[in-house]
Formats: C-alpha cells, structure tokens, sequence
C-alpha cells in the first residue's frame, strides 16, 4: 500500500513543478525545455514500478521497470549480439538498399509518364500487402538470416519512398522551370540544381516514415524464422518462456534504437532542408 | 522587317486552346524592336503583355504569324543565350544564398571559376548588393530580391533583357530608385530591354518606346514613340513633355478600352 501511496504522491509532486517550469519565465530555457520531458519520463517509469510493487502485478503481466533495467544491465552481450543482427544487419541494410532504389527508379520514371501511371499503382499494391504474408515469402527466397529481413524492409520502405520523392520531384514551382529554361539548361541540370534541391523535404518526409517502417519490418519478419539471435527472434522465444523481463529489455532497445536512428535522420534534414520554411525557426 | 531588328514579329497570334474554348492571347501583332531601344508594354489585365514576351523567349509557341529575335527563331536565339528574363517574382532558389543565385545561370552555361566570382561580384555591384552575396533569399527584403533576380539575369551578359513587371509588387520609393538605377544601367551597357508595367509614369520614365495594348483579343493599340531624350533625372516627370506623353499613353489605354466594348 505505501508502494502505491508513494507512486501516487510522487506524480502530483512532478505534476506540480513542470505546470510551474512550464509557465515559468524560464519556460523558453533550453534546461526547462529538456527537464519537463525528462521529469514526465522519470514519472511514467516511478508510478509504473510503484503500481506494479503495491498491487503485487505478477510479473509475467508487467515487470516493474528496475526488474528490466537488472536484465538489461545483465543481458548486454546478449541485446548488442541481437541489436546487430536486426538493427544493422537487417533494418539498416534494408533501409539504404530500400530507400536508395526507390529513390533511382523515381528519377528512371520521372521522364515517363506512361511508367509513373503504371508503376505507382503496382507499388501500391506491393505496399498494401500485408508484412505476415510477405515475411515468409521472403524467408523461402532469401534464407533465414538477415539478407530476407533486409528484403521485407525494402518491400515496406519501397513504395512510401517512391511515392513521396516521385512528389517531391513535382514540386518545383513553374516559373523556376521556366527560368531553368531560359537558361538552356538540359534535363540532368535541372534535375540537379533544381529539382532534387526543390523534392529534399519530400525525400525526407519519406526518410523519417522509412525509418520506423524499416525497424518493424526487421523485427516481425524474424518471427517467421531466423537464426538463433535477433531482437524479434528473442521477443518470441522470450514470451514462450514467460522472460518477459527480457521481452521488455528487447522493447527498451528497440525503442532507443528507433529514436535514435529517426533523430539522426530528423538532423541530417535540418541541414539539408535548412532553407524550407518549416526548418528556418 | 529589318534587318538591324532586334525582336520583329509579322502577324503574330496566339491561341490557346482552353475548356471554355480558344482564348486568344495574342491576334496580329507587328512590332520592330531596334538594337539599344527600350520597349515598355502596357495595357490592362489579360492583353497578352506576358504571353508576348514568352513568345519572344521560346517558353510558348506562337500558332501564327512569325517571329525572329536576332534574326533567329526564338528557340535558337534561347539557345544562343540572347536575353536574360526577369519574371514578375523574384523565384530565387531558396537553397542557394544571394551569390549562388547569380550564380545559377554561369554554373549552367559553363563558365569558368574564376570567371563566375568576377561576373557575381561585378553584377551585385550593379544592383547595389554588395556585401549579401552570403545571405539568404528569405533573409532579405522583396526589393532586395527583386534586384537580385535582376543581377541573376544580367551576369551572363545577353544583349536583350525581358523584364515581366519586375517591380510590379514594389513601393513606390523603391520602384523609383529601382527605375533610376535601371535606366544607368541601360545606358552604360546599350543593352535592348522590354518591360512590362502597369503603371504609365514608369512606362514613360523609362521607355523610348511604349507599347499600348488592349484585350480580347490581345493586339497592339498604339505604338508611342518617345521624343524625351534618353538622360532623364527623376524630376523629367514634371515637365510638359513628360505629361504629354502619358496623357498619348493614358488615351490609348482609354481607346482601347471603348474598342473592346
Ligand atoms: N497557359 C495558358 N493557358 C490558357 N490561357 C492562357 C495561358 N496563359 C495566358 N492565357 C490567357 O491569355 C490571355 C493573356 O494572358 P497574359 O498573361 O499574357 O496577360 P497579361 O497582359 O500579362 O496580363 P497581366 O497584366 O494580368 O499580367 C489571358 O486571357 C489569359 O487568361
Ligand atoms: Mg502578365
């Protein structure tokens, strides 16, 4: 009972200072702006361990958050060893193959009308088709290690990266194209200094969706067969076994690897795209 | 036509084929535009003042009548890099700071390096923007753009310059200034410009000659010769001569307006 009146207490206490950091006049701060994130995080993770001890949740239902961070401390050779096979290995190779090829076929087609018309309906299709059909598929072709993970990113970043750069290579605006042509300027000029530059913030909307794509991707698929390592091979076999501690320490992992690897992507843009007015701040 | 022409059009027209049906921009039009001469075009919204300077750039095909610039087809004369455009817009690329800018139609037509940097520097001199080669578009004021896009159009040095109301979304104390620092311009490089406006001070101010249009279809009303002399200070608006000139201009406008009705 103290557990929960303590979890309790600690949430209205944490409540009250970031509604006063927040109307502060320091609220503009770069320390405020980080402490108010960062003391709702610390929150969520006390009142989840205070609820979890107090009313005595077994923990194959949820295991407090200390039980976790004990597995994880624990478990790192095991976590890293899955993180490359399904971060690196699998997700990041997809990513890049995935994204790039989407990317070159937009340019290949772009002079096409008659294959922009044709292929955009059937990456749609590709897309719509759902990741559990598609995994073993690709397992069947591709083997059970990470080449065939990487091959079901691909077919999930595919067709949202397609779409957005065949977009983003629209939106110039006509009276730039027209002063490219005064100018004489051939089509690879154009595509160069105006086009590409003028699609970046649709390139990189498709970047940032792909990134969470990819990583899904690479974790359901492995639960359609994989080696002996990978962070959706362990999940599974960790659930069979009621080590959800392990489960959670795999979701933390998978979790900062997601932020992490959207953020970095999020960076790059705002140096790429620094000019587009949803950048300039 | 003549062969010392800089721009002649025969019976020129343009249709444009629209869901409402054809529109005709542009009907029989006859102009001869002289080396060194300055040319506004004026008349009311829709008259084919923009369509007939794309026509003379190539960006639109004319489906009747001719028209030759420099003595060639308007797609060769693009080619041969005859003139520089300015559009009603600045359209500088927001990704390229101010220098970078001028320097898009350099990087294109292959100039050198060393060549690019003399030609920006001595340009942004021109239009009095030294010292923002480094800046942003975004971080300078539409003036400043403006002449901007305009030294863009001048670095590569064409003998003709289509400016489509260039100043068009300005006020009225930096259109004046641009107007003067235009008209030094004209003069020190002889270059042969037409210009679009709507405003009949600024058609008279600069032009030797102006053009008067009128709409439905698009065709040239009048074609109004200066008799001001080509050195004009900003106080020439006040004179007799000035007036009488645009009270031609104002007429025309007025004429061409009854026509249509
Ligand atoms: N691409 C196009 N397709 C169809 N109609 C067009 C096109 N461009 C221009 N027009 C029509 O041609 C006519 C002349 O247009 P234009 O833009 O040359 O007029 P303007 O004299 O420049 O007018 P403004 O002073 O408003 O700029 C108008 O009726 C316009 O609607
Ligand atoms: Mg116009």
């Amino acid at each position: 009972m103290s557990w929960l009146l303590f979890a309790m207490l600690f949430w209205v206490v944490a409540l009250w200072v970031n509604i006063r950091l927040a109307n502060s006049s320091l609220s503009e701060t770069r320390a405020v702006k980080l402490a108010v994130p960062v003391i709702f995080g610390v929150t969520v993770l006390v009142v989840w361990e205070g609820v979890v001890r107090g009313l005595e949740v077994p923990p194959v239902i949820l295991p407090p958050p200390s039980a976790i961070a004990v597995k994880f401390a624990t478990s790192l050779p095991i976590l890293w060893e899955d993180f490359v096979q399904t971060f690196i290995k699998g997700t990041l190779t997809g990513y890049i193959l995935g994204c790039g090829s989407a990317v070159a076929v937009a340019i290949a087609i772009d002079r096409s009308d008659f294959l922009q018309r044709g292929l955009l309906p059937v990456g749609n299709f590709i897309a719509a088709l759902p990741i559990i059909g598609t995994a073993p598929i690709m397992v069947m072709w591709f083997g059970f290690d990470w080449q065939s993970k990487a091959a079901v990113v691909v077919a999930m970043v595919f067709f949202p990266m397609l779409v957005n750069t065949v977009q983003g290579l629209a939106a110039s605006e006509a009276m730039q194209r027209d002063l490219m042509k005064t100018y004489s300027a051939s089509y690879w000029q154009t595509l160069l200094k105006l086009r590409l530059p003028a699609a970046m913030p649709f390139i990189f909307n498709g970047l940032k969706i792909s990134t969470t794509l990819a990583l899904i991707g690479a974790i359901v698929a492995e639960f359609f067969g994989s080696p002996i390592r990978g962070m959706g091979f362990r999940i599974s076999t960790e659930v069979g076994r009621l080590a959800l501690d392990m489960v959670w320490a795999e979701i933390a992992v998978a979790a900062i690897a997601g932020s992490v690897f959207y953020g970095a992507v999020a960076l790059i843009e705002k140096g790429v795209t620094f000019w587009h007015p949803s950048q300039r701040g | 036509m003549t062969s010392d022409a800089v721009i002649a059009a025969r019976d020129l027209g343009l249709t444009f084929q629209t869901n409402d049906g054809p529109v005709h921009a542009l009907k029989d039009v006859n102009l001869q535009i002289a080396r060194g001469d300055f040319v506004s075009f004026i008349g009311p919204s829709g008259c084919g003042k923009t369509t007939f300077l794309r026509v003379v750039a190539g960006l639109e095909e004319p489906t009747a009548g001719q028209i030759t610039v420099n003595g060639m087809s308007p797609d060769e004369a693009r080619r041969a890099r005859a003139y520089g455009y300015v559009f009603q817009a600045a359209g500088l690329f927001p990704w390229r700071t101010i220098a970078g800018n001028v320097k898009l139609p350099l990087e294109i037509m292959g100039f050198t390096r060393a060549e690019q940097e003399k030609r920006v520097k001595k340009v942004l001199q021109l239009v009095d923007l030294e010292g923002f080669e480094r800046k942003f578009p975004w971080q300078l004021s539409g003036g400043m753009q403006q002449r901007a896009s305009i030294a863009r159009a001048l670095a590569f040095d064409a003998d003709i310059l289509l400016m489509d109301e260039p100043f068009g979304a300005l006020d009225e104390i930096v259109r004046d200034h641009l107007n003067e620092q235009l008209l030094k311009l004209w003069a020190r490089t002889g270059k042969t410009i037409a210009f679009v406006t709507h405003s009949i001070p600024e058609a008279v101010y600069l032009s030797t000659k102006i053009v008067v249009m009128s709409p439905r279809p698009g065709r040239i009303h009048d074609v109004i010769e200066s008799p001001l002399p080509r050195e004009r200070p900003l106080d020439i608006r006040d004179t007799p001569e000035f007036l009488e000139v645009a009270h031609r201009v104002r007429e025309g406008l007025r004429a061409g307006h009854a026509y249509e009705g």
